[in-house]
C-alpha cells in the first residue's frame, strides 16, 4: 500500500509539521508519495526538510513536483530537483533550471557530508552575502563575517553530530506574514541523522538526570553548550550562533526528534513558542536562522 | 629569535591553496599542526608573531583549534616555557571568536593593535592587567619595582607576575620581568 503525503501550499518550518503529522502513524518502511503538486511556495527549510524526509525512509519515496510554473522554476534554481532526483522517485516532470537569471537564492541547496563541503560553502557565499546583507538588509559590513561564521558552525553540526550527510540552503525573501513584508535572510540546515538526544547519550561523561528527552537534550546542546565530546573547547558553536542572531534581532530555531526550541524569541515573532514538546517524531536535527532587514 | 607566521599562508599550504577562511575543526587542527612543526624547529626560546591579516572568516571551531590549543599546549609543555606569542591582524569578527574561546579556557594573549598599541586580550582580571601594563610601560623590572609602580605589596606583585609568566604573557630574565611584545 502506498500513502499519499500532502505538502501544504506554503511550506516552511511551521507547516512542515503538517507533513510530519501525516507521516507519524506510518511505519518507516511504508511506501509513500510526497505530493507537492499544489505547493506554491517553500522556504529553504521546507525544501531541505523535504530532502531529509526522503533520507529518513526505508524505501525510496515517490514525489509529485509542484505544478505551479514559477514555483517549479524557483525550485530548479535552488537546485532542489537536482538533489531530489537522487532521493525521490519522480512522478511527473520537474522543471529544468532556466538560463542565468537574477535570484535571491544566496546559496543553492548544497549537501554537507565532510568538512571540505563547509569550506566550499563559506568560500562561495561570501561575496554575495556581503551584497545582500549590506545592500538589501541594511546590516553593517562587519555582519558578513559573523554571518559566515554562524553558517559554518551550523553546517559543522551535521558533520560532528549527525552521523550522516545533510543539506544547507540560504535565501532572502520578503516575509509578508511577519515583519510587515520586511526582507529576511534565512539559513536552513537539515539532516536525518541521530539527533541531539542520541548524540549526547553517546558521551560517557553525560550527566544523568531524572528527566531526559529531546527537549532537554536540545536545551543542553543549544542553550548550555553541552557537547558529546569531553574536550572543554567543544560546544561553543551554538553560543556563537546565538550571539550573532541576538545582535541582529534574529531568530534561531532547532528541531530534533519530538521537540523544537527557539533560542530567544524576538519581539517581531511574539506568538512563537520557546519550547515545544510532543511533536511528531522526525530523525536528525533541523535548524533555521532568520535575520530580518534592519529598519533605520 | 622572532618568527612570523602568516596564518593565511599556512592555511593555503597545509589545507588548500584556494581557501581563505579559517573554518572547521579539521582545518584548525591542520593549521595548528603546521605551526607546531615550525615551533619545533625554533628551539626552546622564541617569540612568534601569529598574523591574521589575510584571513577571511574565523569560526569558533578554528579559533579553538588554533589559538586556544596553541596557547594551552605551550603552557602545558615545560620545554616550551620560553616560547611566546604575539597575535596581530585580527578583525572584530575574528576577535569575537577568539574572545569566546579564550574565556572558555581561561586564557589570555598579547594583542598587537598596530598604531593603537599592544594590550592583553581574553580572560584576565583587572589586577593582572594592571600589573602587565606596568611591566610593559616601564620596559621591565623586578617584582619590587612593579609592586611600587602598581601600589601593591611585593608578595602580591610577585604572585601576579608569576601567574602572568606562567600564562606566557611575561618573560622572566635575570633583571626581572619583561612584557611579551612585538619586536620590530
Amino acid at each position: 500500500m502506498t500513502t499519499l503525503i500532502d505538502v501544504p501550499p506554503s511550506l516552511d518550518d511551521k507547516s512542515f509539521e503538517q507533513v510530519l503529522d501525516q507521516l507519524a502513524p506510518l511505519p518507516p518502511d511504508e511506501k509513500i508519495i510526497v505530493d507537492a503538486r499544489r505547493t506554491r511556495w517553500a522556504s529553504p527549510y521546507g525544501l531541505t526538510a523535504l530532502l531529509t524526509l526522503a533520507q529518513s525512509r526505508a524505501d525510496r519515496p515517490g514525489f509529485y513536483p509542484t505544478e505551479i510554473e514559477n514555483t517549479g522554476s524557483y525550485w530548479a534554481r535552488a537546485n532542489f530537483y537536482k538533489h531530489a532526483e537522487e532521493v525521490y522517485e519522480f512522478h511527473g516532470k520537474a522543471h529544468r533550471t532556466p538560463p542565468h537569471r537574477e535570484s535571491d537564492v544566496l546559496l543553492e541547496i548544497t549537501p554537507i557530508v565532510q568538512s571540505g563541503d563547509v569550506h566550499n560553502v563559506v568560500e562561495r557565499i561570501q561575496k554575495k552575502a556581503q551584497e545582500i546583507l549590506t545592500g538589501k538588509l541594511n546590516l553593517e559590513p562587519s555582519s558578513t563575517m559573523r554571518f559566515t561564521m554562524a553558517l559554518s558552525e551550523a553546517c559543522q553540526n551535521i558533520i560532528e553530530h549527525a552521523g550522516c550527510g545533510g543539506w544547507v540552503a540560504v535565501q532572502t525573501y520578503r516575509w509578508q506574514q511577519r515583519l510587515n513584508g520586511r526582507k529576511v535572510v534565512v539559513i536552513a540546515v537539515c539532516d536525518a541523522g541521530v539527533g541531539f538526544r542520541q548524540s549526547l547519550e553517546s558521551s560517557p561523561a553525560r550527566r544523568l538526570r531524572d528527566r531526559w528527552n529531546d527537549a532537554i537534550a536540545l536545551e543542553e546542546a543549544v542553550l548550555n553548550g553541552v557537547s558529546r565530546f569531553p574536550d572543554v573547547g567543544r560546544g561553543q558553536g551554538f553560543a556563537g550562533i546565538r550571539r550573532f542572531v541576538g545582535h541582529w534581532d534574529g531568530k534561531l530555531s532547532v528541531r530534533s526528534g519530538t521537540a523544537r526550541i527557539v533560542a530567544s524569541v524576538p519581539d517581531w515573532d511574539s506568538d512563537e513558542t520557546a519550547r515545544e514538546e510532543g511533536l511528531p517524531p522526525f530523525p536528525g536535527a533541523q535548524l533555521q536562522i532568520t535575520i530580518p532587514e534592519r529598519i533605520a | 629569535m622572532v618568527n612570523h607566521i602568516d596564518l593565511s599562508s599556512v592555511l593555503k599550504r597545509s589545507v588548500c591553496a584556494l581557501y581563505s577562511n579559517l573554518v572547521t575543526r579539521p582545518t584548525g587542527a591542520a593549521v595548528r599542526t603546521e605551526i607546531e612543526l615550525q615551533l619545533g624547529q625554533l628551539g626552546p626560546k622564541a617569540l612568534t608573531i601569529i598574523d591574521f591579516s589575510h584571513v577571511g572568516a574565523l569560526d569558533f571551531s578554528c579559533a579553538d583549534e588554533i589559538v586556544a590549543k596553541l596557547l594551552l599546549s605551550s603552557i602545558a609543555n615545560p620545554e616550551r616555557q620560553d616560547v611566546y606569542f604575539v597575535f596581530r591582524g585580527m578583525t572584530d569578527s575574528h576577535l569575537d571568536a577568539i574572545e569566546t574561546v579564550l574565556e572558555r579556557h581561561g586564557l589570555a594573549l598579547v594583542y598587537d593593535r598596530g598604531v593603537d598599541g599592544v594590550r592583553l586580550f581574553g580572560d584576565i582580571d583587572p589586577a593582572g592587567r594592571e600589573a602587565w601594563q606596568a611591566v610593559f610601560n616601564c620596559g621591565g623590572g623586578p617584582a619590587d619595582e612593579i609592586a611600587a609602580a602598581v601600589g601593591i605589596p611585593c608578595e602580591e606583585a610577585q604572585a601576579l607576575l608569576e601567574d602572568l609568566r606562567h600564562r606566557r604573557l611575561l618573560m622572566r630574565t635575570e633583571e626581572g620581568y619583561v612584557a611579551v611584545r612585538p619586536v620590530s
